[in-house]
């Protein structure tokens, strides 16, 4: 039996296209690391100056010169380089980063992302998160239904300040996959086992169902 | 400028001409490229009211953070201090100004001063609570936000290896903000494990050519009282 999050990085995995530059936000994200195939042709990109990281094998002595945006000791895989914190995002910038999966404090339906700010509680700096999401092409988010207190994450409109607007084209949860859409949240699958009405209780966001093409997952 | 054949030099004597009160930026990304020795000869030195730039506040008690912990930081200009809980403290008790910028920012700020330019226009954050405070210009229908550069009286950085003349080479994900420091400041100082004679590293494997370097120090590779530990993954 999987736990959410790991239904939820099975899930994530199939976003990854062989042959993409992918890049991995710090938490639940990192661990997408383990669930990618070692046979794709697939470049994951850290802020701090690294295309072409890989976990370290078990029992792999560390480099200490060699970590990820988030801390942890990398090592790199064949078609790896490093470079400089300005090439690092000059490579965001300008979109050559294919797909990025980032977690979050708020989403809404319009594809705005709050991950940064919690004001008077949660302001450690914003690090690469907006650059990231204003401009990698895809950013999937991956981050749970509803907060601790059991209250929706994903609403019509974000409250706290926002990491970029109208940013997000997809959010997968431990509930459902669900598209940014024009017209709102399309369902585009939802866990096996859940009702949909449990899944529009659990959310605050117009949601699109086509009952007849959703999927499970 | 120093003369190319004065840059080597000790490292309690390089650190001793830095002023109090002085702008000094500080290379690295977490841990690597983070320069432990000049950092820990600065805390010896006892110049207070410094203004540090730096990606983030390291750790606590290691590498800027041991500058913090001491109440020599006045102001940190920086991406983030999300592992490091005492300079989230000194700085929700006003006891160390701090001012955000996001990363790729504040990397190319100090990048815009490391060649000569006075800033550059971005669309980065417009919109958000970010751009509070910034001029933005449209050109062409085009909306964009000035950002001026980032310069600094001293910076500190650590490379891999170093010539006498201090040509500077770095490695692996050591490198980050340490070539654009290695440029932008008035005064540079170079930690690194060996001092090579010139002509001895590879001309086409140099990342910082030694007309930006005004220093260099050779240092002992970084111990586990620097701050070097294990991290789990």
């Amino acid at each position: 039996m999987l736990s959410d999050q790991q239904r939820m990085l099975t899930r994530a995995a199939r976003e990854v296209i062989d042959g993409q530059i992918v890049n991995l936000g710090i938490g639940l994200p990192t661990r997408l690391f383990h669930y990618l195939p070692d046979d794709m042709n697939v470049l994951v990109h850290s802020e701090n100056g690294v295309l072409g990281c890989r976990p370290r094998h078990e029992g792999e002595a560390p480099d200490i010169d060699m970590i990820d945006s988030g801390g942890a000791y990398i090592t790199t895989r064949a078609g790896a380089s490093v470079f400089d914190s300005a090439t690092s995002f000059a490579m965001i910038r300008r979109s050559r980063v294919d797909v990025t999966f980032m977690g979050a404090f708020e989403v809404d339906q319009e594809g705005n992302l709050a991950n940064w700010k919690i004001p008077d509680k949660f302001s450690p700096g914003i690090g690469g998160a907006m650059e990231l999401a204003q401009k990698v092409a895809r950013l999937v988010v991956l981050c749970s239904h509803n907060d601790k207190y059991g209250n929706p994450k994903i609403l019509t409109r974000c409250q706290l300040p926002l990491t970029a607007s109208r940013c997000i084209s997809r959010i997968i949860t431990e509930k459902a996959v669900m598209d940014v859409t024009p017209e709102g949240l399309e369902v585009v699958e939802i866990a096996e086992g859940l009702s949909i009405e449990a899944l529009r209780e659990a959310t605050d966001a117009t949601l699109l169902i086509d009952e007849s093409c959703l999927g499970r997952f | 400028m120093t003369l190319l054949n004065h840059k080597v030099c000790d490292i309690d004597a390089a650190i001793a001409e830095i002023p109090d009160g002085a702008t000094i930026m500080v290379g690295g990304f977490g841990s690597p490229g983070t320069p432990f020795a000049l950092l820990d000869a600065l805390l010896a030195s006892g110049q207070r009211n410094l203004t540090l730039i730096k990606n983030d506040a390291n750790e606590p008690g290691i590498g800027i953070g041991k500058l913090i912990d001491a109440g020599r930081v006045k102001r940190l200009i920086t991406s983030h201090l999300g592992l490091n809980r005492t300079a989230i403290d000194a700085m929700n008790a006003g006891e160390m100004e701090v001012t955000f910028h996001p990363q790729g920012l504040l990397a190319e700020k100090i990048r815009c001063a490391g060649v000569g330019h006075g800033g550059f226009l971005t669309d980065i954050g417009i919109g958000t609570e970010i751009a509070e405070g910034r001029h933005e210009i449209n050109i062409e229908g085009c909306t964009w936000a000035i950002e001026q550069a980032l310069q600094a009286d001293v910076a500190l950085v650590h490379a891999e290896r170093a010539d006498r003349y201090g040509n500077l080479i770095y490695r692996a994900t050591a490198s980050n903000f340490n070539p654009l420091m290695a440029m932008a400041a008035d005064r540079v100082i170079a930690q690194t494990y060996h001092i090579d004679e010139p002509g001895d590293l590879p001309i086409d494997t140099i990342h910082t050519p030694c007309a930006f370097v005004s220093q260099v120090v050779q240092v002992a590779r970084a111990s586990s009282q620097q701050g070097v530990r294990p991290h789990a993954l």
